[in-house]
């Protein structure tokens, strides 16, 4: 903020501002909270969890079958042995798209998610409209997204009400044939991980 | 308990409204939320069921017309008052006004990393499980005014197991003081007319993870 928006808004931190800091001054006083470790747990949200761990495992499971199938017998165990991303959910499961079967991830009671792999939920996720209609009108849902699946499509919702964590396995774009992992990661996106988009397609990647 | 965090299947909710530019925090407090929420997470005085229970438990006004992290907040006010480690006036105060009370652990730095494994939620059990991957079941009609996981939908409804996904810390149990009370959990997969009714998509499948507790044969 400005000097000029402090004056306009008559307070240099907003009320939410004042209430957290308030609380994380109580809790470090208090010693319940050591204050160096905030930063860089922020820090670790920010940047070293997001969509790019879950696209490498896709991307895996694109071009390795034998990944491919042990990422839907046990994914954890899978995603494990990979060695790419250092903190597995304890029960990780890949759900795999078919031409005749279309995955999507909600949790209707809150916001669970698989963080490890998909970093922080975006707000949609955790909003109202979402957890309230996928699991009636998955069809609306994907049309407020832009996606239009067959009518005779089979869709399944994974509602997150336990500890499960759901990560979708979209099918592999037609005409990356010769492409590779590296390549293929940059058409996985964060909502083809949750069901509620589609890879992109090659074209849409490539200079 | 029959709140407005448990949605599925509300209406006039609005159009799901995605932005393809969203920055993980949009302002600098919600990261400070987050941090203190693992933080305090770390020194082992509740779990992850309580502090889904205290966001559940905020006045449904609230609970529908604060963002995401400021509920987060006010659940953590919730579980730090709850537990006495810290006094409503010190929150208003915005210090501390008396000594802190011993917890079981206090994250250091050089424990981060660590300490972002997982919690794990599966628990050993010499009982069988009841139902096995094919079995008809119903979700049964259970209303309780304390936290559960199984959603409105889904009660009284009959589906089919899935899969046995192990034994797992039972939330309800936690928070009515039975403690871990770990039950079989199974993936349990309904059709959409049986959710929804005839009208309902007839190509739509909704699975929930449900504890063996609220399931019986169908």
């Amino acid at each position: 903020m400005t000097t000029h928006e402090h004056e306009l808004h008559g307070s240099e931190l907003s009320e939410i501002e004042l209430r957290v800091r308030a609380l994380e001054t109580v809790l470090t006083e208090k010693g319940y909270v050591d204050p160096s470790v905030l930063d860089p747990i922020i820090e670790h949200y920010e940047t070293k969890i997001g969509p790019h761990n879950g696209a490498r495992v896709i991307a895996k499971a694109w071009t390795d079958p034998a990944f491919n199938q042990a990422l839907l017998v046990d994914a954890t165990k899978a995603v494990d042995a990979l060695g790419l991303i250092s903190h597995v959910p304890e029960q990780l499961i890949a759900v795999e798209n078919s031409p005749t079967l279309h995955n999507l991830v909600v949790c209707t009671l809150c916001s669970c998610y698989p963080w490890e792999m998909l970093g922080l939920p975006p707000v949609w996720y955790k909003s109202a409209p979402y957890r309230s209609r996928v699991v009636m009108d998955p069809r609306g849902v994907l049309a407020d997204f832009g996606v239009t699946l067959p009518a005779e499509t089979e869709i399944r919702v994974w509602d997150s009400t336990a500890e499960s964590r759901f990560i979708v396995l979209p099918a592999r774009p037609a005409g990356t044939e010769c492409w590779t992992e590296e390549q293929l990661a940059s058409l996985v996106t964060r909502d083809c991980m949750i069901g509620t988009g589609l890879p992109k397609r090659p074209e849409e990647v490539s200079a | 308990m029959n709140g407005v965090h448990d949605m599925g299947g509300m209406h006039n909710f609005g159009k799901v409204e995605p932005d393809p530019n969203e920055p993980v925090f949009h302002a600098a407090w919600e990261g400070r939320v987050v941090a203190m929420y693992f933080a305090m997470a770390c020194t082992g005085e509740w779990n992850i069921d309580m502090t889904r229970a205290a966001r559940e438990g905020l006045p449904a006004h609230v609970y529908l017309s604060v963002s995401y992290y400021h509920r987060w907040l006010l659940g953590l006010e919730r579980n730090a008052l709850d537990h006495g480690l810290v006094d409503a006036d010190e929150i208003a105060a915005g210090h501390a006004l008396r000594p802190g009370k011993p917890v079981k652990r206090i994250l250091t730095k050089d424990e981060i990393d660590a300490a972002f494994r997982r919690g794990s939620y599966s628990r050993p059990t010499n009982r069988e499980a009841c139902f096995k991957a094919g079995d008809r079941v119903r979700a049964k009609n259970i209303n309780p005014p304390t936290h559960t996981r199984l959603p409105r939908y889904a009660r009284s409804r009959v589906g089919v197991v899935e899969a046995v996904r192990g034994c797992q810390v039972f939330p309800d149990s936690v928070m009515t003081g039975g403690g871990e009370n770990p039950q079989w959990l199974y993936t349990v997969v309904f059709e959409g007319r049986e959710l929804w009714g005839e009208k309902a998509d007839p190509t739509l499948k909704v699975s929930v993870e449900a504890f063996e507790p609220y399931l019986e044969p169908a």
